[in-house]
Order: C-alpha cells, then sequence, then structure tokens
C-alpha cells in the first residue's frame, strides 16, 4: 500500500518477486492497476488519501477475528511488546467522543517573528499521557538546570524520570490502549472501508485473511509504502495506522516483517541522518528553536532527553556534536558553543520557505540538485523566485529552476517580463557520480560508498567543492570580527582539504574520507583514534562526533566500513554483515530483540533471527577485570539489545538510559521500551489515526463531522497563488493523484537528458478511465486540459481501464493519474504537473498533499 | 562446455577491481552506435571501479569500467545482495548520464534584469557568491527576538537540495549554513 | 564443445521496467530513435513499439480489461529468437550472418551489405537496418559477452529475471517446472518455442505465455521464407568455422538509411 513498487523501485522488487515464487501473496491496494498490480496476487482499487479508513477496518477485524484472539502468540506480542496494556490519563477524549477531534484542540496563533506555520489549531497533548505513579524523590530539574549542573548530566537525566505508567495485562481495563483502540475503530467495518474507500468489501476482507493467516508465530507479513502515504495532510498517521496493525499481528522487529520505507532518492534516507532539513540536527536531534523551552544547553537536554530510553544518551550526542561544530572553542564552560548554534523560529520546511519568500523574507537561494520550478504549486512557487535578490543553481543539467527566469510558461505567455525579474542567477555545472568519491545512504539504512573513476568536463565540481570554497572565503572575509553575532562562524571548524600524500580530485576539492570521518567522531585529543560505536561517546567534550547513528561506520582512521563490498555466501540466513555499514551499529532489523519470545527463544525455527544464549561463556569486563555471568544475544544480525543483558534482568530502578529498560522490552529508543500503539507524545496531530478526508475532496467526511485532520497546515492561506476548491466543488470533480514512471526520475532532469529513457516515455500524459473518457468525448492521445484552483495544463490522454470510476458514499467518483516528470528542458518535455499542487500539508513534517486532491479534464 | 548463469555470475563477479576481463579486442568509447564487429569486447583492457546507482534508494551496486580514464560502459555487480548484478531501465543508463553531449559544462551568470547568460570564470563567480552571502547575512541577522530569546540566526538565505547527493555532500552543507546561522536547509525528503 | 545457450522468457513475472532495452542498448551502443525525441504512442506503456535495427530488445504491454480495475496487464520483452532453422541466415547472400558456437545467430555487421533479405526472410520481423551502420542488425545474444563468459547484458540487468540466460536444456527443464507450477495454481501457461521437434526446429530465445501467441505479437506458426532447407545445424557449424575469412573479407557497403531513422547525434 501506498507504493508502487515496482515501477519505483524495480530492483527492490526483485524480492517480493522471488518470494512470490516461494508461494508468498502479494497484495497491491493501489488507485490504479499498476505494474505491480499487473504480477500481484490481488489487486485492491483504494479511492486517493482513504488508506487510514482501510488500514483502520484492517485492525478492527483482525483484533475482532477469531486467529487473533484464539492464538496465544499475538496476546502474547501485544501484551509484552507494545504498549497495549498501559492506562492513559482520564481525561483523555478520543474522536468517537467529540466528532473527529481528540481532546486538547486549542487555537494557533502565528508568531509574528515568523508567521509561515501554517497553522490554525494545534493540539496541547497534556491528556493524552500515560496514567502514571508517584515520580520518585531526587533533585528537580530546573534547580539543576539553574545551578548549571554536569557535565556529566547524568542528574539532570535521571531528574527528568516519571513516576511508573499504570498497566492492566488483562486488557479489560476501559482505560487502557488497547480497549480505547478497539473502541475508537469499531465503527471501521468491512461496509464502512467499501463506502469511505470504494474498496469491494470481499477483496478487504481477503487481504484482512491473508493478513492473518501469514502473521503469527511461523509467518510474518510486511508492508512497503513510499511518498503515497507520506504526501497527505495526515500521511504519518497512515504510517503510524500501518506499524498499529504490524504491532498488533506481531509483524516488528521480526525477519520479513515490518514497515517498509521506500525511499526515493539514492541518498534520501543519509540526507534526513545527515539533516538537510531544517528541524533537525544530526542523528535526529530536534533543531534548537524559539518556540520550546531551548533557551541554553541545559534546557535543551531537558526538553529533549528520554531519560529511560537509549535516547537518555541524548547529552552524549548532543555534546559530541557541538564539539564537531566548534572544536576547541567548545567548552564546558561555553556550554560546548551551545549558544552560538542557530535556533529555527518555525517552521523553514519547504514549502513555508517559499511562501516567506513570495512576500520577499528570503532574498536569497542555493539550489544544488533539486529542481523547485518544477514543484509544489509550481507557478507560486516561480513567482516566490522571481522575489529573490539572487539565486544559484548548482546542477549537473540546466534544469527548469535555472531556466525559469527567461523559459517559465508564464513568461513564455508574456504575462511576466524577463526584464522586470531583478534576480541574480547563477549556474554552476556538477560532476555526476563517477566523478567523485562519497557514501550514499539507502532505504535500508546502509551505507555504501562508491568510487571515482573518471574526471569530469569543463567547470564540473562536485557540489561539496562548492560549499567547501564558499566556506574558505567567507572564513577569511569574517576572520578578525569581534561582533558577538560572528563569533560562532568564526570557532566553526572547516577541515576538509586532504591531508598531506593524498592528491584532491579537483583543485581545491574536498577529501570526502575526512568529512566521513568527523561525521563518525574520534576522541577529541586525537583525531587519529577512532570511536568504534556510539557507546563510547561522553557528555564531557572528550569525544568529537557530528553524527552520533553513524558513530561505528570509520571505526579506524584508515577502516572505511561503507566501502566493503563482501556477500555472504549463498544459502546462508545471514544479514550480509560484511556488505557495507548500516546504521545503528551496522544492525540491519530494527528492534530485533522482538524476533525473540519473552524468554529470549526465537518465536519459531523458521522465523529465528536474534536470540539469547544462556550457555555463552563471557571474557571477563575489560575495564574492572570482574567476571560477566553467562549467556549472551546472538543471531543473524547485530542484536539490538545491550549484549550481555538477560531476557529477566530488571530495570535499575535509579536507572537511566537502557538501565531503566527489562530483559523483554524490546524497543529501545521509546521510553518504555514498547512498540507504541497509542502515541502520547511525539505526533502532533493525536495519539491515534483517524481517517480524515483530503484538504481538497469530492465528498463530506462520512465519518466525522471533523472533514480535515484539525490541524493541517495551509501556507500563504487566502493568498491569489494558492487557491483552494471547497468541499464538493462542482468545478473540480475528479480525484487527481501524481505519481512516477520507471523510466524517468524525479522532475525529469537526470532523465529527461538521457536520449535511451526519454524515448521510453517520451511525453507527458494523463491517465483517465474509459468512462470519463466518453462523457467527455476524450479519444486516446486527444490533447486534454487539465485544471486545478491553482493552474491547468495540456496533456495527452491515456484512455485505459487501469483507472477509473469509484463508488463512494453514494457518489460515482472519476479518478484521474498523471506523471509529475516533465517540464520545458531535456529531449522530452512537457507541461508542469506541479503547476496543479496545493501548498497544503502535514502537521508533523510539512509534507504536502500531493496524492488526493481535485482537478477537472477538459477535451483540449 | 557446461555454462550456466552461476558460472556466467562468478566470472563477472571476479572483476572486482583491476582489469575488468583480458582477451578480446575492445572498442573503445564512442557516442556513436556499435559499426563494428558484435564478437569484439568493448571491456577489454578496462579498469573496473566499484559504484553505486544514483537514482532511487534501493542502492544497488554498480561497476564503472573505464579505459584509459574514459568510461566505456556501466553494469550492475553481481556481488550485491540487493541488486545481484540487475539494475533497472535509469540503473542502466546511468552511462549516458556521463556520456552526453547534453552536459552543462559552464558556469552561467545572469545580470539583475538582463536578457542573457554569460558564460563566466568559475572563480569570479564563486567570490560573487561569497560576497551575496556575506552581505544578505549582515543585513538580516537577528541575534535576538524581540522576546529577548537569543537565536543567532538569519531565515533570510535558503538552501535547497541534497536527497541526491552524498552524505559527505550534506555534512559540509549543514555545517556551512548552519555555522553561519542559516537555519533554513531542506532536500527533497520533504517534498 | 559448447552447448547451446540461449534466453527463457517467463512473461509471468515481467515487471515491464525496460531495462533490458536499456542495458542492451547500452552495452551494444544503440541509439534511441531521433535522439530520444519521439511522440506518445497511445499504445499503453509501449513507446518504441517493435524490434528493429536499433531496438534490439522491446518490451510490450498488452491491456486486457473487461471494465474499471476489473482484467489484467501482461508485459513481455521481445528479442530475437536464435531459431534453430535460422531463415536470416540461410538467405543472406553475403555470409554474413552466422551460427556461431553457442547456437546463436548473428549478423557480422562488418560483412552485411545491406540487401535487407534477411528482414523479409525473419518470420518475427526481428531485423531492421540500423540507420547509422546502414546495416541490417538485431540481437547478437551478446556474442562478445558470452566469448569471454559474461552473461548477456539484458538477462543480466532483469531485476525479476522474467528474462533468463543459460543452456538450452537447462532452461526447458526449468520452463517445463514453472509452467507445471502455474497450471497447479490454474494459470493457463504454456510454452512458445521450447519444442526442438516444433517450427524452427525450436527457438533459442523461448517463452512462456498465458495467452495465445497472436496476443503477444508472435506467430502461431512460424515458417521459413524457402523450402527444403537443410538442417541447419551443419550449414551452421561451417558457417562458425568461416567466420575469421569473411570477417577481414569487408564486403560491407554502408549505406546511411535516413527514412524516419534517428541520425547518429545522440546514442
Amino acid at each position: 500500500m501506498g507504493s508502487n513498487m515496482a515501477e519505483c523501485h524495480p530492483v527492490a522488487f526483485r524480492w517480493p518477486m522471488k518470494a512470490k515464487l516461494n508461494g508468498a501473496k502479494l497484495v497491491h491496494v493501489d488507485p490504479r492497476f499498476t505494474r505491480t498490480s499487473a504480477v500481484a496476487d490481488l489487486h485492491v482499487p483504494i479511492r486517493a488519501g482513504s488508506d487510514i479508513a482501510f488500514l483502520g477496518g484492517l485492525i478492527n477485524y483482525v483484533i475482532n477475528s477469531k486467529r487473533w484472539n484464539s492464538d496465544p502468540f499475538f496476546r502474547e506480542f501485544a501484551v509484552n511488546y507494545t504498549n497495549a496494556a498501559t492506562i492513559i490519563g482520564d481525561d483523555f477524549k478520543d474522536t468517537e467522543e467529540l466528532d473527529g477531534v481528540f481532546s486538547g484542540l486549542v487555537k494557533f496563533s502565528e508568531p509574528a517573528f515568523w508567521p509561515y506555520n501554517g497553522l490554525e489549531g494545534r493540539y496541547d497533548n497534556a491528556t493524552w499521557a500515560y496514567k502514571r505513579g508517584p515520580k520518585a524523590p531526587g533533585p528537580v530539574t530546573k534547580d539543576l538546570i539553574a545551578k548549571r549542573a554536569g557535565p556529566p548530566f547524568d542528574d539532570l537525566v535521571r531528574s527528568l524520570k516519571p513516576g511508573p505508567a499504570d498497566k492492566d495485562p488483562t486488557l479489560q481495563n476501559p482505560h487502557c490502549v488497547f480497549q480505547i483502540l478497539k473502541r475508537h475503530f469499531a465503527r471501521y467495518t468491512p461496509e464502512m472501508v467499501e463506502q469511505v474507500c470504494g474498496s469491494p468489501k470481499e477483496k478487504f476482507i481477503k487481504v484482512a485473511e491473508l493478513l492473518l493467516e501469514n502473521s503469527g508465530r511461523d509467518r510474518t507479513s510486511a508492508f512497503a509504502y513510499a511518498v503515497a502515504w507520506t504526501q497527505h495532510t495526515y500521511g504519518v498517521q497512515m504510517i503510524s495506522c500501518c506499524a498499529l496493525l504490524q504491532l498488533l499481528l506481531g509483524n516488528i522487529g521480526r525477519p520479513g516483517a515490518g514497515v517498509m520505507a521506500l525511499r526515493g532518492h539514492a541518498a534520501i534516507q543519509g540526507s534526513t541522518d545527515v539533516p538537510t532539513l531544517y528541524h533537525s540536527i544530526h542523528g535526529y536531534m530536534n533543531a534548537p528553536s524559539a518556540l520550546r523551552p531551548h533557551e541554553t544547553l541545559r534546557d535543551y537536554m531537558a526538553a529533549e532527553t528520554s531519560p529511560t530510553s537509549y535516547y537518555g544518551n541524548l547529552p552524549k550526542f548532543l555534546v559530541s556534536y557541538l564539539k564537531s561544530m566548534y572544536g576547541a572553542a567548545a567548552t564546558a564552560e561555553n556550554d560546548f558553543g551551545y549558544d552560538w548554534h542557530p535556533k529555527i523560529l518555525g517552521d523553514h520546511s519547504h514549502i513555508a520557505c517559499f511562501a516567506a519568500m513570495a512576500e520577499g523574507k528570503v532574498k536569497g537561494m542555493c539550489c544544488v540538485g533539486q529542481n523547485p520550478a518544477t514543484s509544489l504549486n509550481g507557478g507560486a512557487t516561480r513567482q516566490a523566485l522571481r522575489q529573490l535578490d539572487w539565486l544559484v543553481v548548482k546542477d549537473n543539467w540546466l534544469t527548469e529552476t535555472a531556466t525559469s527566469w527567461y523559459l517559465a510558461p508564464e513568461v513564455k505567455s508574456g504575462e511576466v517580463k524577463v526584464g522586470d525579474n531583478k534576480t541574480e542567477v547563477f549556474f554552476f555545472p556538477s560532476t555526476q557520480i563517477a566523478e567523485y568519491d562519497g557514501s550514499f545512504t539507502n532505504t535500508q539504512r546502509m551505507l555504501q560508498w562508491h568510487s571515482f573513476a573518471a574526471k569530469a568536463p569543463g567547470d564540473c565540481r562536485t557540489d561539496s567543492w562548492f560549499y567547501h570554497n564558499l566556506a574558505k572565503r567567507l572564513k577569511k572575509a569574517y576572520a578578525g570580527s569581534k561582533l558577538s553575532r560572528d563569533q560562532g562562524w568564526n570557532n566553526v571548524t572547516w577541515d576538509f582539504d586532504p591531508d598531506a600524500g593524498e592528491e584532491p580530485l579537483y583543485p581545491g576539492e574536498i577529501s570526502a574520507r575526512k568529512v566521513l570521518r568527523e561525521i563518525n567522531g574520534y576522541q577529541t585529543a586525537d583525531p587519529k583514534q577512532h570511536l568504534k560505536g556510539f557507546a563510547e561517546l561522553k557528555d564531557d567534550g572528550s569525544t568529537t562526533c557530528a553524527s552520533w547513528i553513524y558513530c561505528g561506520c570509520y571505526p579506524a582512521w584508515d577502516q572505511n566500513l561503507t566501502a566493503r563490498r563482501e556477500a555472504d555466501p549463498p544459502g546462508v540466513p545471514g544479514a550480509h554483515l560484511k556488505w557495507g555499514w548500516a546504521w545503528p551499529a551496522n544492525r540491519r532489523v530494527m528492534y530485533n530483540r522482538a524476533s525473540a519470545d519473552l524468554k529470549g527463544n526465537p518465536w519459531s525455527e523458521r522465523k529465528r533471527w536474534v536470540w539469547w544464549d544462556a550457555t555463552f561463556v563471557n571474557p571477563p569486563d575489560p575495564k574492572t577485570g570482574k567476571p560477566v555471568p553467562r549467556g549472551k544475544w546472538v543471531g543473524y544480525d547485530v542484536p539490538d539489545f545491550g549484549g550481555t543483558k538477560a531476557p529477566d534482568a530488571q530495570p535499575k530502578p535509579d536507572g537511566i538510559g537502557l538501565d531503566a529498560l527489562s530483559g523483554t522490552q524490546p524497543f529501545i529508543m521509546r521510553a518504555d521500551g514498547k512498540g507504541w500503539l497509542f502515541v502520547p507524545a511525539g505526533l502532533v496531530d493525536g495519539p491515534l489515526p483517524t481517517h480524515y478526508e483530503p484538504h481538497e475532496s469530492p465528498i463530506q467526511n462520512p465519518l466525522y463531522k471533523q472533514q480535515t485532520s484539525p490541524v493541517h497546515k495551509v501556507w500563504a492561506p487566502g493568498k491569489p497563488y494558492n487557491k483552494l476548491a471547497v468541499v464538493g466543488d462542482p468545478k473540480f470533480p475528479y480525484v487527481i493523484s501524481t505519481y512516477r514512471l520507471t523510466e524517468h526520475y524525479l522532475a525529469g532532469a537526470m532523465s529527461r537528458w538521457l536520449p535511451w529513457l526519454a524515448e521510453l516515455q517520451p511525453e507527458l500524459f494523463i491517465e483517465l478511465g474509459k468512462g470519463l473518457a466518453q462523457e467527455k468525448g476524450i479519444k486516446n492521445l486527444d490533447w486534454v486540459v487539465v485544471s486545478s484552483p491553482r493552474g491547468h495544463i495540456r496533456a495527452k490522454a491515456l484512455v485505459t481501464d487501469r483507472i477509473g470510476v469509484m463508488h463512494i458514499a453514494g457518489k460515482r467518483i472519476h479518478h484521474v493519474g498523471m506523471p509529475w516528470h516533465w517540464g520545458w528542458m531535456g529531449l522530452s518535455t512537457g507541461d508542469v504537473v506541479n503547476d496543479l499542487t496545493a501548498w497544503v500539508g502535514d502537521p508533523n513534517v510539512s509534507i504536502h498533499e500531493g496524492k488526493a486532491f481535485v482537478c477537472n479534464v477538459e477535451k483540449a | 562446455m557446461l555454462v550456466g548463469r552461476r558460472d556466467f555470475l562468478r566470472l563477472t563477479a571476479s572483476a572486482g577491481a583491476g582489469t575488468a576481463i583480458g582477451g578480446l579486442v575492445g572498442l573503445g568509447v564512442t557516442l556513436a552506435p556499435a559499426m563494428a564487429r558484435a564478437q569484439e569486447l568493448r571491456i577489454k583492457d578496462a579498469k573496473t571501479t566499484p559504484s553505486i546507482c544514483p537514482f532511487c534508494s534501493v542502492g544497488c551496486a554498480t561497476l564503472i569500467h573505464t579505459v584509459d580514464g574514459k568510461i566505456v560502459n556501466i553494469e550492475g555487480d553481481p556481488r550485491s545482495p540487493h541488486n545481484e548484478g540487475t539494475l533497472c531501465p535509469k540503473g542502466a543508463a546511468i552511462y549516458q548520464l556521463h556520456m552526453n553531449p547534453n552536459r552543462a559544462t559552464k558556469v552561467l551568470h545572469r545580470k539583475p534584469g538582463a536578457g542573457d547568460w554569460e558564460v563566466v570564470e568559475l572563480e569570479w563567480a564563486m567570490d560573487r557568491v561569497a560576497e551575496l552571502i556575506k552581505k544578505t547575512r549582515d543585513e538580516t541577522f537577528i541575534e535576538k527576538l524581540p522576546n529577548g530569546k537569543l537565536v543567532n540566526m538569519t531565515p533570510a538565505m535558503f538552501a535547497l537540495g541534497g536527497a541526491t547527493l552524498d552524505n559527505e555532500f550534506n555534512h559540509v552543507c549543514q555545517k556551512f549554513w548552519r555555522g553561519l546561522g542559516v537555519v533554513a536547509i531542506e532536500n527533497q525528503a520533504r517534498i | 564443445m559448447p552447448e547451446a545457450m540461449g534466453f527463457f522468457t517467463d512473461t509471468t513475472v515481467c515487471i515491464g521496467c525496460k531495462a533490458c532495452e536499456v542495458a542492451c542498448k547500452e552495452w551494444n551502443q544503440l541509439p534511441a530513435e531521433n535522439g530520444g525525441v519521439r511522440e506518445l504512442s497511445g499504445d499503453s506503456y509501449d513507446n518504441t513499439r517493435r524490434l528493429d535495427g536499433i531496438h534490439w530488445r522491446h518490451v510490450r504491454f498488452i491491456e486486457q480489461f473487461k471494465g474499471p480495475y476489473d482484467g489484467r496487464w501482461l508485459m513481455m520483452s521481445d528479442v530475437c529468437k536464435h531459431c534453430v532453422q535460422a531463415g536470416c541466415l540461410e538467405v543472406c547472400p553475403t555470409g554474413a550472418i552466422i551460427r556461431t558456437q553457442f547456437d546463436t545467430v548473428v549478423i557480422q555487421s562488418d560483412v552485411c551489405n545491406g540487401c535487407r533479405a534477411c528482414i523479409a526472410a525473419c518470420p518475427f520481423g526481428v531485423i531492421d537496418i540500423n540507420p547509422v551502420s546502414g546495416t541490417a542488425q538485431k540481437c547478437t545474444l551478446c556474442y562478445d559477452r558470452l566469448q569471454v563468459g559474461l552473461e548477456p547484458a539484458c538477462s543480466k540487468a532483469c531485476p525479476t529475471d522474467s528474462i533468463q540466460f543459460g543452456a538450452i536444456s537447462e532452461l526447458r527443464t526449468r520452463a517445463g517446472k514453472r509452467v507445471a507450477q502455474l497450471k497447479s495454481q490454474g494459470v493457463a501457461a504454456e510454452l512458445y518455442g521450447a519444442d526442438p521437434s516444433g517450427p524452427l526446429g525450436g527457438l533459442n530465445s523461448f517463452y512462456l505465455l498465458v495467452d495465445k501467441p497472436e496476443v503477444y505479437g508472435l506467430p502461431r506458426h512460424p515458417e521459413l521464407p524457402t523450402a527444403n532447407l537443410a538442417k541447419s545445424g551443419g550449414l551452421s557449424m561451417a558457417s562458425a568455422a568461416v567466420l575469421g575469412l569473411l570477417a577481414i573479407v569487408g564486403l560491407r557497403k554502408r549505406r546511411m538509411d535516413e527514412q524516419s531513422r534517428g541520425g547518429p547525434g545522440n546514442v
């Protein structure tokens, strides 16, 4: 669900196809019958944007099924490894009680200093919290902050420990998570699914039965999703809903199980881990923010540290990161330079920045390897670009973003004059993959090194070269400044030139190995002493490490584990641990403690992955020399659990971090070591997934009075460049999805210039059903005009039964679909499909709603 | 001779480093299509370099064949547990990302209001961009908000891109901008 | 004595990704039609449409639907069949077309004079003039790769192993098992070209189909253009023997076939 794996990740799809030959069943739930559907055992049509209703229906079906209630495996997994038994506070109110909203909804007021958050409402999540006993006595957090306690920061972390959560292992308490979710999803029946999703009831039941049959001790099922689950105003909740279902089925932390994110770019996992994203700093720590209590280093630690999980080590991650930023200048006395680090003012995400740019609040932009001129609400984006003082585009190809100042449709039509555009524009050509060294992190969190093979032509330089050489210039420009605002930059360490003996690939080129070494980290006193893993990190400045999650990929100065290419021999049920390096700690299946039962034995022989070997003789503790009791976690993978922590180990009463968790709590990044069916904190739009309609929908929400997520984002509300359709707007009666094709890539820069790919899909098209085509008098290959409130474009019609009409809540609703790869540059050109999309999005992650909105289609 | 798929795979796999395959006369690389005899081998004496496909996130391993520093062929690395030598059409076309007359190779500059690009020197353009970044930073920097909160940042510059680029680029990019106090750093993961 | 090598294409696992088309073009350095600047065909996701001198692999898309979402979408990667009795080889006046030691059929570009006899003789419409070389071209089953133990580019690239390369005898066994497996699941699967006693002495590129051959654009009864041809086995070995001689004769007359096909500019 939520992906078209055969078309968008064809080589990864090699493995489901192999599984199919071995008897696995492939199910594809999608608004289109795609190349994935063509080879699936079952295709189930679904209305775009209604996935939570479908998944919620599966949850309701599963927990009321005979199989789930008769096989003890499911209850054992749910009671022990999830928060099903945990009691929620009495004040919590569900969407069933408040007709589509949860308790805690309050109005959001945009701050004057950065009014681009796109919010009208937000949740105060206090009522979603666990019901807890009294907190243990001890030092109070605010006193520790006031007296600048630490490093070490252990007391500060300990002071954050809440009282123990109330539980009911019988799952009978009406306020326990299991009973809450049972009530929450009770109305998500197969009949309701058919009404809301348009998916035939019998096909829906078939999916539910297949999942039940294929889950348990001996079998596991997996879900694969992609951006068809993220590009919604409630995308995070869709994924959360799948995780909830998979936890109930015992399909997490086990081989052949899980919720697989099929990410879209070679390094998109890496660019999230090593965050060229505004909201986080290395290793998923939240960016210091003016909207949160992040005033000082200790305030930040108090607000961000989860004391009873592995995140209890956050002070070590943060201090080591600050050391990587500011080097010797970062000291305990100056809080390791925390005050120099910039704080965000609110939402600086992609759309928020363009909304601010349109109002003249963003003056300069560097665009490296991305093509926003054909992206979200393209017309509005290009209008925003015209307000810039300066724009730098660095790419392998002359992209639409580089040329929109003279070739954009509104310029060609004469609506906008070239001379009126006062932006200074630069284009820098880039190297291609074979022309430099570096690492990508793939969708499995695996870092893989690629090596230089050939020189790039002309002025092509690496993209790292660009920032490296700008940094050198700006270091020089600010050298000697005594202004307080410049001290952060003057103290930033910048040491990426190759060491003596290593030839730069191009004049002034960085050493990519040196960059990865800084990411991996080292002993501050001796940079040649690399850190072997994040367990070595310290919170006193003695370790320097940009990214705690990448710590261990370069465990010695000359040991780049990302470059390893040693696969397991055929027939070995291993995890190919010597091929590349996966974070964290080269682990391939996260939370793999869950692959064993409470006692540490594999759930079944067939699904063996990581288990407790009670007879294993451990060497004495290397630090103390004391003997270590027998027993160790072993298996095919790197165990996700302190190596010698026995299954019957109890939490230490005073413990923080992993010491606060028992031997049966596999989800070590969660504060209670459990998989969360109910999310008490961390999601801004609700603790449970709830069906809402997309911002633009042809129908009223059939389940609740609340039409859309009450906290979803609308940027530039009311502006003429971000017009939105009303519910059931007769001018825009059809549901449209945008998507990718196998033969092209993204906005097309990397495929529309390649003759071999261009000839395979030479022109933009719209896929529309035969019924709609007949109604509109459109024949195959006719030109049609597709319009949304934001704009209109032309495309050729591909008339097909692979997409069509659905019956939703008593209405006939036509679906159409368009690939979005085109623009005006390249060998294959076409209109910009994103000229139709809107600036609305998910409140957790600010991703737009590109998979479900409305349009009109007319013969041109 | 019994040659099954495994034998063929193994033979290819042995081409991990150094010369790809010894034997017949190579064609060298040309943008013109194959005209010479089909029985000749293009990658004779080619050097093999391990690489990764730059398109989607699957991380297919590739082998790049070069002769005298020029790319003559790129195909899947059969050793990889991800792709076992296979590729999709985009991966199979990586060669054409490199060997392509449409590639941009010059630095271009458009003055405010101008109607045309000018080809400029790389070093001049870098100096000019550095100058603009400093100017914008100095004009828009916020040390403290009106409510007294220390923020040391500017929201007036925007850095976009990174998901198609290396981890090392991402580190250098985010360190550069965060070091300067620029927080609006984004990439394709958002969209 | 090498064994006969070839392709078994299991269309039931084809995902229509066209990796085979591109991998073939990459290895054989074939150009895109008109440099890649083309119009949408409107025939499902098939925009290259056929096998010819610059498309040695072609993926066909067949939409079979009774109504919205109700039906199936068949895909098949097609290629030269490397017939055991090869009409093209028999009619070639210059001896440019040879049978190799792998029992595959290869056109030597530098011996071909572009006379087009083979084009007419092929019952599958596989061969056409490559406008750049002016000679008849088609799949060589990567003869150059085979000789050094490399698998053909297309089958190596195929992500789902829809195209399988190997010894014909082994492929036939594998194909038989796959048919049995599908039939047990109620799928009407049949092999096309796997029978050595069938038309053209069997095809060294054979297929597993789930509908009539015509649906995939394959002739139900492929025939040789001329009668009374000797069994090609002996002939082919003779051809292989004179390979070296012919190669240096240089009978090639280059003819640029401008027609509607692309020039050499972009590969």
